[in-house]
């Protein structure tokens, strides 16, 4: 059996590699955190990893906008790379930052790569992430409503809600028309929404960015690429919860089973 | 030739930033402004054709979804404005070399997608619809939207120019004529070349020069007064007082240090002599800890001013040993009132509440930008530290254990590494050692900077690689001073050569000078032995980071400077460290005595608490905590803020540095400048109890905490304003020793006044204690928030009859003589009591009682568990009988805790604490009400705890 090889993919200012690296081991992979301009000058590297990991943090100082500068990086200087990636099946996740490098690179929420191979000319970003309606950043928590499993960093997992922690300035997700939001709808591809303790879809601080649809976290046509801007690799700890004095300590944190469950996968698959 | 792209948000999109500015605009007093609209402007420079601008627009500066371009001449027309009403429009861009961050990175991005250009600039445009007089719309420039010290601002239809010159630098060597110079005339060089030395200092440097028979190069004095200048050795602590006719030769080495050299503690690693106390943690790492203060510029510019402050702490940590890695920040203010009147702000002082945002927006672009979580703060309002804010930025670090010590040897490179050097920051430890008045921007505006926490970020990444692959030996960073100290400091017992035009620099024109005594930020030296040169310069390289030698420590100890193979400084080492006369000064204290209020007495004091708890001391931080990062590198056990909806006031942080382990670290501080008025020896003892509870409270205990101090004073050159330090420094003796508690580090900032026109506002005089602790289980941790309706409520320790200082004397106008103090025996039993309970895990919540007494605590764990409490004053343990709710309600006395124990648990409990002083005063409840019985058994406060919330959380709800 393969013991899955995460690259964690870093660069000027990159910041929650640490955690990410620790989530990933603690689910039995084997982690490498690679600057890009190592990527960059050795291409093959990526082949010997099953998944890719976009962590946290301020690419670049976010200067422009956030995670803008990395994802033309990675679609104009890796895109062949990315794609090959992508057709072998391996997976990729990108976490706040991650997910913004995401969203700008076009590979979520339809991968551009894919796109850009059969036409001609420019694709067009389908969504971004938008400064917060509240136009500072924040660091609070949030519960999830897991709304689909077609990702298969999701794939078996029947809980309710989660609770994870959410520390941006630039996570409003919203969409270029009505279609895009229709496509994602009708394929699954929204993967978690911020709802209320209850489970019901609500307003802010619960929406703590003002995103359509209180939409959290999205997944790619393939559910092979999921991006989130909370933190899962900031809730597997038992006692990182907030309130772990007063409800005691849980085996695990919310956020381990999508580390876990992408290392389950590659050991089935590769 | 430049050319112009703006972009901005479709019409159908908000923008966020410009509804804020709008919203601050109103709040400033100009209601008429109907909407603000902000266009990012990129200034390209360079000859670069349509076809690339419109690729540089699509592919880099544009988010398509949400936004639109337009370029150059393109400035009239604005479409994206629906609003037909008159519009006005301000454009602001940084003046020439104040750092742009932003500028690095997208020239970066531009190499990437294959443009070449030749430089590039940001600014902002902000299109302002109201009716608005030209007056108006200049008063909205220069006080909401820019700071004219660093930013150019142009209404239209002024047009901006960024067609800057260049400045050009032709060599000149340059003396000082000082040899004959008599007294007059030195004190007129020291105060034009804002030298900051006084005349004994500048004596000592003329018979110096005296002797070498030449006068100094310009280079040679300003490198003696970065290196003698209070800022970089604390000479007023470490000098000759004469307090009350009793001389103390070295105060700092007289009460801070020996309180450390006296306990002897084994687990100090390090303390007082590197850029931060060292303490071990685990098998393998040590962890380092230090505390800055960066008051002067960020009066001057907040954003810049905290942004650099922070930064300058993280590099202290990236230079302590061979190079920490920040774990945590720690960052303390003190503002005048937010709701100070506009008419009085003393000229040349910005607006307490601009200056708290830009200094909060300034720790946290700078703190989340290098991954760092923000954990633990504390704000302090006072209305005299209008002209004087003070920012307190402290971070944490954890270092391998064989990486803790370092030396540079001789024929070691002298490597910069990071950011490059310009002319900002020009004269910052000299400025910071002095008073400011009105004119302080004008003459210091050099001394003003702004950070860059990317070029920090990756200069960490890049140097944690090289430490650990051993290519250096030495390391510091470039603070005060620059190249200046940092060099002088590492070569002291070398001697050093040092190629100034070899330094990389911003942009053309600096003086060799400049570049030697420059404080451009995320710099810092490295000694590197040659063999190492190409191996650690690749490092850096594949980080992006640029590393440069310019020069090698020697062993002749001599300083010496050359600028294009021409030699234009030579210093002693020994002269440069040892030259500076002792100083000597004069220290009085007399207590001052204030009106002791005679307050009636209430049937209910609903009232006074809710005042406490809107005071700005007391209220909610939350407006600041949520902008900070406090979960990255996750490690967060518990957060600053607590309880069922998160939001209670936490009191000590705890953090698990390395993952997977249990063992973490407790970070706190203690401050209340308030009882300083009254007694400054029992407000640093106040200081440092607070500290330690806080640590107790958390589920810590005493065994292994270490302090630093901060102190922040007035201009001591006045005696009897030293003589408040002396005190002070005279309890952080006798309180730490006696708790055990060494300190490993300490900082001071000396001259914190504020010269009007009319009178010198002094600060209170401002001790800050930091206090961090290992823990061996962080299971063990406890909360503030009360957990279960049944629970019984003990308040653990003695109260008195201690008002003096009293929030509940502040909000009724008092400061009372009555000052809080402390008693180190019972202190030391009851937190060893604690502890025990703690580590027994009996304890549901605990939180540390201090401002505002027992009720304000009582309120904050209530509304934080989302509980209510009944309460019963007659079971308070007192020191002699008090006959007074008030005094119950609301005394401050030290070492005291309120705690929240099962039923079930309450004879183990009361068996761990029965020789100490405590009371069962009453339990939790499930109903939503703090109801508090008076001595006549009446309930004398009775309030639903979201009311109570609310009265805490609205003043700061900005």
């Amino acid at each position: 059996m393969t013991i899955p090889k995460v690259l964690i993919l870093r660069t000027a200012g990159t910041n929650c590699d640490y955690e990410t690296h620790y989530a990933f081991e603690k689910a039995g992979a084997k982690v490498d955190v690679v600057h890009i301009n190592i990527l960059l000058t050795n291409r093959k590297l990526l082949k010997n990893y099953q998944i890719l990991a976009l962590p946290g943090g301020f690419t670049y100082g976010d200067d422009v906008s956030a995670g803008k500068i990395l994802a033309n990086q990675i679609k104009y200087d890796l895109g062949e790379e990315i794609t090959t990636f992508i057709h072998e099946k391996k997976l990729i996740l990108g976490i706040c930052n991650g997910f913004q490098v995401l969203t700008k690179a076009d590979l979520l929420p339809a991968s551009g790569l894919f796109r850009n191979n059969s036409t001609q000319g420019e694709y067009q970003q389908e969504a971004t992430l938008a400064f917060n309606d509240s136009n500072k950043f924040e660091d609070r928590w949030v519960y999830l409503k897991i709304c689909s499993h077609k990702s298969i960093f999701i794939h078996d997992e029947y809980i309710p809600t989660i609770y994870l922690p959410v520390a941006h300035g630039e996570g409003k997700f919203i969409v270029r028309d009505e279609n895009v939001l229709n496509k994602i709808t009708a394929n699954h591809q929204i993967i978690f929404k911020y709802v209320n303790e209850r489970g019901e879809e609500a307003d802010y601080p619960w929406n703590p960015n003002g995103s359509v649809q209180n939409i959290a976290g999205i997944c790619d046509s393939t559910g092979q690429i999921l991006g989130m801007m909370p933190h899962p690799e900031r809730y597997v700890e038992p006692t990182q919860h907030p309130h772990w004095t007063r409800n005691g300590l849980k085996e695990q944190g919310d956020g381990f089973f999508i580390f876990k469950n992408a290392v389950r996968y590659v050991k089935t698959n590769f | 030739m430049y050319s112009r792209i703006e972009v901005f948000f479709k019409s159908e999109f908000p923008d966020p930033l410009g509804n804020t500015i709008r919203s601050e605009i109103e709040a400033f007093g100009f209601p008429g402004v109907t909407s603000v609209r902000v266009h990012q402007v990129y200034i390209i420079f360079g000859n670069v054709s349509k076809h690339d601008l419109d690729t540089i627009a699509r592919k880099l500066f544009v988010d398509t979804v949400t936004q639109r371009y337009q370029y150059n001449g393109d400035t009239v027309t604005h479409r994206g404005m629906s609003d037909r009403s008159p519009f006005h429009i301000i454009e602001i861009s940084r003046k020439p070399g104040v750092m742009d961050p932003a500028e690095l990175s997208i020239l970066k991005a531009l190499r990437d997608i294959g443009i070449h250009v030749d430089g590039i600039k940001t600014a902002q445009k902000y299109i302002i619809n109201g009716n608005l007089s030209r007056e108006t719309v200049h008063t909205i420039a220069t006080r909401v939207l820019a700071n004219t010290k660093i930013e150019d601002i142009f209404v239209y239809p002024e047009m901006p120019d960024y067609n800057h010159g260049n400045i050009h630098y032709t060599f000149k060597k340059n003396f000082v004529p000082l040899l004959d110079a008599d007294n007059a005339r030195l004190e007129e060089i020291s105060r034009l070349g804002q030298l900051s030395l006084n005349l004994q200092e500048m004596q000592a440097i003329q018979g110096y020069y005296r002797s070498l028979k030449r006068e100094p190069a310009d280079v040679e004095l300003e490198t003696i007064a970065q290196t003698w200048s209070e800022h970089c050795i604390h000479k007023t602590l470490k000098g000759i007082i004469d307090f009350n006719g009793n001389r103390i030769d070295n105060l700092l080495r007289n009460t801070i240090m020996r309180v450390t050299e006296e306990l002897d503690k084994p687990w100090c690693v390090s303390v007082f002599k590197d850029n931060a106390g060292i303490i071990q943690f685990d098998d393998c790492y040590n962890i380092c800890f230090k505390v800055e203060t960066h008051n002067h510029p960020s009066a001057i510019e907040p954003y810049g001013g905290a942004n650099t402050g922070v930064g300058g702490v993280i590099r202290d940590i990236m230079g302590t040993g061979l190079g920490g890695k920040p774990i945590l920040n720690t960052d303390i203010f003190c503002f005048g009132l937010p709701d100070t009147p506009l008419d009085k702000i003393p000229k040349g002082v910005l607006h307490p509440k601009r200056v708290m945002k830009g200094v909060v927006a300034g720790v946290r672009d700078y703190g989340n930008r290098m991954g760092i979580p923000t954990s633990n703060g504390a704000v302090f309002f006072d209305e005299r530290y209008i002209g004087n804010p003070l920012v307190f930025c402290g971070t944490v670090g954890i270092i391998p254990k064989n990486k803790c010590q370092k030396e540079a040897r001789p024929d070691d490179l002298i490597v910069v590494v990071g950011g490059r050097t310009g002319r900002d920051g020009i004269h910052g430890a000299t400025f910071s050692s002095v008073e400011l008045h009105d004119r302080s921007e004008q003459i210091s505006g050099g001394a003003v900077q702004i950070g860059n926490a990317i070029t920090e970020k990756a200069l960490l990444d890049a140097l944690l690689q090289a430490r650990d692959k051993g290519l250096y030996t030495c390391i510091t960073d470039c603070g005060a001073g620059g190249l200046s100290s940092a060099i002088g400091e590492m070569g002291e017992n070398l001697g050093a050569i040092v190629y100034l035009e070899k330094v990389p620099l911003k942009y053309e024109g600096l003086s060799y000078s400049e570049i030697w005594i420059s404080e451009s930020q995320e710099r810092m030296v490295l000694a590197v032995p040659p063999e190492k040169e190409s191996e650690i310069l690749h490092v850096f390289e594949t980080e992006n980071v640029e590393a440069t030698v310019i020069g090698r420590f020697t062993r002749d100890r001599i300083l010496r400077l050359m600028y294009n193979s021409q030699g234009v400084g030579e210093i002693e080492m020994n002269f440069l460290h040892k030259g500076i006369p002792r100083l000597e000064r004069k220290a009085v204290w007399h207590r001052r005595v204030f009106e002791e209020p005679v307050l009636s007495e209430k049937e209910d004091y609903g009232f006074d608490v809710k005042k406490i708890l809107s005071a700005w001391n007391v209220c909610s931080k939350e407006w600041i905590i949520r902008q900070y990062d406090h979960e990255v590198q996750g490690g967060s056990v518990l957060k600053p803020l607590q309880g069922i909806q998160n939001d209670g006031p936490g009191d000590a942080c705890i953090i698990i540095p390395v993952l997977g382990s249990r063992k973490g670290i407790i970070v706190s501080n203690g401050m209340n400048p308030r009882y300083g008025d009254i007694d400054p020896y029992h407000m640093a003892a106040s200081a440092i109890d607070e500290a330690l509870r806080q640590i107790i409270a958390v589920g810590g205990s005493l065994k292994q905490v270490a302090l630093l101090d901060n102190f922040c004073w007035g201009n001591t050159n006045k005696p009897d304003r030293l003589g408040s330090l002396v005190m002070a420094a005279q309890a952080c003796y006798d309180i730490a020793l006696a708790y055990g508690t060494p300190f490993i580090s300490g900082k001071d900032s000396l001259n914190n006044e504020f010269v009007t026109d009319k009178e010198t506002i002094v600060i209170p005089p401002t001790l800050l204690i930091s206090a961090i602790s290992v823990m061996e289980d962080v299971r063990n941790a406890v909360s503030m928030d009360i957990k279960e309706p049944g629970n019984l409520i003990y308040l653990i320790g003695l109260t008195r009859a201690e008002l003096g200082g009293s929030h509940y004397y502040h909000v009724h106008g008092y400061t009372g003589n009555n000052v809080p103090k402390v008693d180190v025996t019972l202190g030391m039993k009851i937190m060893n009591a604690l502890s025990e309970a703690t580590n027994q895990r009996i304890i549901r919540s605990c939180h540390d009682c201090s401002e505002g007494g027992l009720a304000v605590t009582a309120a904050e764990m209530a509304f934080a568990g989302g509980y209510g409490m009944l309460l019963n004053l007659s079971a308070i343990a007192t020191e002699g009988q008090i006959h007074r709710n008030d005094t119950l309600l609301f005394s401050e006395s030290n070492t005291r805790f309120i705690v929240e124990v099962r039923p079930e648990h309450h004879k183990q409990f009361e068996a761990l604490i029965k020789d100490i002083p405590y009371g069962m005063i009453g339990k939790v409840i499930g109903e939503p009400l703090l109801k508090i019985n008076g001595l006549n058994n009446r309930l004398i406060v009775h309030e639903n705890i979201y009311d109570l919330k609310e009265a805490w959380q609205s003043p700061l709800r900005w």
